[in-house]
C-alpha cells in the first residue's frame, strides 16, 4: 500500500520518546493519514512540513487524542510512548491520561480569559494541586521557561487577554509546560505571529528542548531548517521523506521533496 | 451617444432615487406605527391608573370598593410563582443544553429533540395549562395552588431558557474547549471551569427574559385555576418556630397580577377601570426591571469576559 519508501529503522534517532506504527488515520471515511511510521528522538526537535492540507496537524493531534473530542474519527496502527511502551492509541488508554502526558500549543494563541496566574495554574488545578506554595512555585517555573517571568511578573492577577499575540503564545506555552509534559506539541504556533514575536519563539524552542521533546508542525519551511533536528515531509497524508534536517533540506533523497523545499510546488 | 450620455450621465439614478424615498418614507410609517401604538396604549395606561398607585394600593387586599381594593396578593402571588417557576425551569433547562450541547453524540436522536425544543418554545401557552390541568392537578393531584402554577410556567419557560443557553454556550470558541481539555481536563471540568463562566451573560439574559415573559402569562394560570378574588396572603415562608422555614405556601391558592387586572377590566364602573390600568402599569414596569436587568447584567459580564 505505501509505495513510498519508509525510513530504515538503522537510520532513526536514539533514543526514542515516542514512535508511529503503521499509524492511519480517518475522518469519517475520508483517510488522512496512510500508513505513517515516524520516530520521535527524545530531546529534540522533529518538525513536520508540508503543503496545506497534506495532515501534518491532524498527525500531531494523534498524540494528545484531540480527534477523540470529535465522532466519526478512527485511528488504526499504534503510537508508542517511550520509556514504558505505552501504546496510546489502545482502546484501554483513557485519552485523559495521554493528555497529562503531552502538552499542546496551538495555531492561533488560545489563553482563557483569566487571569495569567490561572492560565499557567489550570493544568495543576485539573489534577488536583490545590496548594498555595506549589502552584505559585510551578507557575513562576513555567513561565521562566516560557521566557515571559520578567515581563509579566508584576502583573500575574492581569487578564491574559490584556498581553500581546507574541507574549499570548508564550503563556501557553508556559502553559503547557507547568505539568511538565515529556511531549510538547506545537500545531504551527507562530503562524498568527509577526517576525519578532517568532523569532522569540524559535529562540525558546531551542531552549525546551534540553527539557522536553518537541514535535511541531510548520508552513514555514526556514522555521523547521533553523529549529528542528529530524524533519519529516508529509504530503496527501503520506510520508514522503524522513531524516535530519540538515540531510533533508541539502541533498534531499526524494525528487517531490527536493521540488518542495525548493518552492517548485506546494 | 456621447452627448447623449454627457447630458444625462446616467439617467437611472433619479428613478432608482424615488425608489429610495419611497422605502425611507414607508419605513418611518412602519416605525411610526409600531412604536406610536405602544407608546400611546402605555401612556393612557398610565394616564389612567397613576394616580390609583400609592402604598395603600400595594398593601390592600382586592375590595368590593375600588378605592379600598389593592394588589398585594397578586403581586406575591406572581412574585412567589416566579420562585418556583426559577428554581425548577433554570437548572432543568441549563442542564438539558449542557447536555445537547457538550455531551450528546450528534445522532438523529438529538437532531429531533432539537427540532422539537425549538418548536415547543411557539407553542401557544394555553396548550401549556391544559397539559398543566391534565398532568399536574388530575394525574398527579397537586391541586391548584402556587407549586402547580410554577411548575406550569417553569414548562413553558423551558424551551425558552434551552434555546437561549445553547446559543450561549455554542457561542464559545472551539479553541478554548480544546486548550482545556488538551492540559487533561474532564469533560465536566471543561464545562463547569469554562464553557459556563464564560457563557454566563448570554444564559442570565436568556434566563430573565424567559421568566419576564412568564410573568404576563394568563392563558396557562386561569386553566389552572387562579382566582379572581383573594383575600389572604399565603402561609409565610419563614417561621417564628423551628425548623423556621416552610413550604406550606407552595400549597395555597393564588392569583397573579395579569388575572387581577383582567378582574377589574370585566367590572363595571370607572372606578375599577381605573384599579386595572394602576396593576397594568406595575406589570408592564416589573416586565421592564427585568429586561433591564438583562441589558445591565449583559454589559456586565460582557466586559468581564473579553477575548
Amino acid at each position: 500500500m505505501n509505495l513510498v519508501d519508509s525510513p530504515q529503522p538503522q537510520d532513526w534517532p536514539k533514543p526514542l520518546k515516542a514512535e508511529t506504527r503503521a499509524l492511519s488515520f480517518s475522518y469519517g471515511t475520508r483517510l488522512a493519514l496512510k500508513n505513517l511510521s515516524i520516530p520521535i528522538a527524545e530531546y529534540q526537535i522533529t518538525s513536520l512540513i508540508g503543503p496545506s492540507g497534506c495532515g501534518k496537524s491532524t498527525f500531531l493531534r494523534c498524540f494528545n487524542r484531540m480527534h477523540d473530542l470529535y465522532s466519526g474519527n478512527r485511528y488504526e496502527g499504534e503510537i508508542l510512548l517511550y520509556p514504558d511502551h505505552r501504546n496510546i492509541l489502545a482502546r484501554e488508554v483513557d485519552p485523559i491520561e495521554v493528555r497529562m502526558r503531552v502538552g499542546m500549543v496551538f495555531q492561533k494563541p488560545n489563553p482563557f480569559p483569566k487571569s495569567i496566574y490561572e492560565n499557567v495554574a489550570y493544568g495543576l488545578k485539573v489534577r488536583g494541586t490545590t496548594e498555595r506554595e506549589m502552584l505559585d512555585e510551578k507557575v513562576e517555573q513555567a513561565l521562566r521557561s516560557a521566557a515571559l517571568w520578567e515581563e509579566v511578573k508584576d502583573r500575574l492577577l492581569a487578564r491574559a487577554t490584556s498581553l500581546s499575540g507574541g507574549q499570548q503564545q508564550r503563556l501557553c506555552i508556559a502553559r503547557a509546560l507547568a505539568t511538565d509534559p515529556e511531549l510538547l506539541l506545537l500545531d504551527e504556533p507562530t503562524s498568527a505571529l509577526d517576525p519578532m514575536a517568532t523569532a522569540s519563539i524559535e529562540e525558546l524552542l531551542l531552549d525546551l528542548k534540553r527539557r522536553v521533546t518537541i514535535l511541531i508542525v510548520t508552513h514555514n519551511m526556514q522555521q523547521a531548517a533553523r529549529v528542528s533536528d529530524w524533519t519529516a515531509f508529509m504530503y496527501l497524508g503520506e510520508l514522503v521523506e524522513f531524516g535530519l534536517t540538515k540531510q533533508l533540506f541539502t541533498t534531499p533523497v526524494k525528487k517531490q521533496t527536493e521540488d518542495y523545499i525548493t518552492g517548485r510546488f506546494g | 451617444m456621447s452627448a447623449q450620455s454627457s447630458s444625462h450621465p446616467h439617467p437611472t439614478i433619479a428613478r432608482r432615487k424615488i425608489a429610495e424615498a419611497l422605502f425611507k418614507v414607508l419605513g418611518l410609517c412602519s416605525l411610526a406605527i409600531g412604536v406610536g401604538t405602544l407608546v400611546l396604549l402605555f401612556g393612557a395606561l398610565v394616564f389612567q391608573g397613576i394616580t390609583r398607585i400609592d402604598w395603600q394600593f400595594l398593601m390592600s387586599f382586592p375590595s368590593r370598593h375600588a378605592a379600598q381594593a389593592g394588589i398585594l396578593p397578586a403581586w406575591v402571588g406572581s412574585t412567589l410563582i416566579m420562585l418556583v417557576t426559577a428554581v425548577v425551569g433554570v437548572p432543568l433547562g441549563v442542564a438539558a443544553s449542557i447536555y445537547l450541547e457538550e455531551y450528546a453524540r450528534r445522532t438523529w436522536m438529538t437532531e429531533l429533540i432539537e427540532v422539537t425544543v425549538t418548536n415547543l418554545a411557539g407553542v401557544p401557552s394555553i396548550i401549556y395549562g391544559l397539559l398543566a390541568l391534565g398532568l399536574f392537578v388530575y394525574i398527579l393531584g397537586l391541586g391548584e395552588n402556587i407549586l402547580v402554577a410554577g411548575l406550569t410556567l417553569a414548562l413553558l419557560i423551558l424551551p425558552v431558557v434551552i434555546v437561549t443557553t445553547r446559543e450561549a454556550i455554542r457561542a464559545i470558541p472551539v479553541e478554548i474547549r480544546e486548550a482545556a481539555y488538551a492540559l487533561g481536563a474532564t469533560k465536566w471540568q471543561t464545562v463547569a471551569h469554562h464553557v459556563l463562566p464564560y457563557s454566563s451573560a448570554g444564559i442570565l439574559t436568556g434566563i430573565i427574559l424567559a421568566l419576564s415573559r412568564a410573568i404576563g402569562e394568563t392563558a396557562p394560570i386561569v386553566t389552572i385555576g387562579a382566582l379572581t378574588f383573594i383575600a389572604f396572603l399565603p402561609p409565610a415562608p419563614i417561621t417564628t418556630h423551628p425548623p423556621y422555614v416552610s413550604f406550606d405556601w407552595l400549597l395555597s391558592p393564588f392569583t397573579v397580577m395579569p388575572i387581577q387586572m383582567f378582574g377589574w377590566v370585566s367590572r363595571p364602573g370607572e372606578d375599577f377601570a381605573g384599579n386595572a390600568a394602576a396593576a397594568g402599569v406595575l406589570l408592564v414596569v416589573m416586565t421592564l426591571t427585568m429586561n433591564g436587568a438583562a441589558i445591565y447584567l449583559r454589559y456586565r459580564m460582557r466586559k468581564q469576559v473579553t477575548w
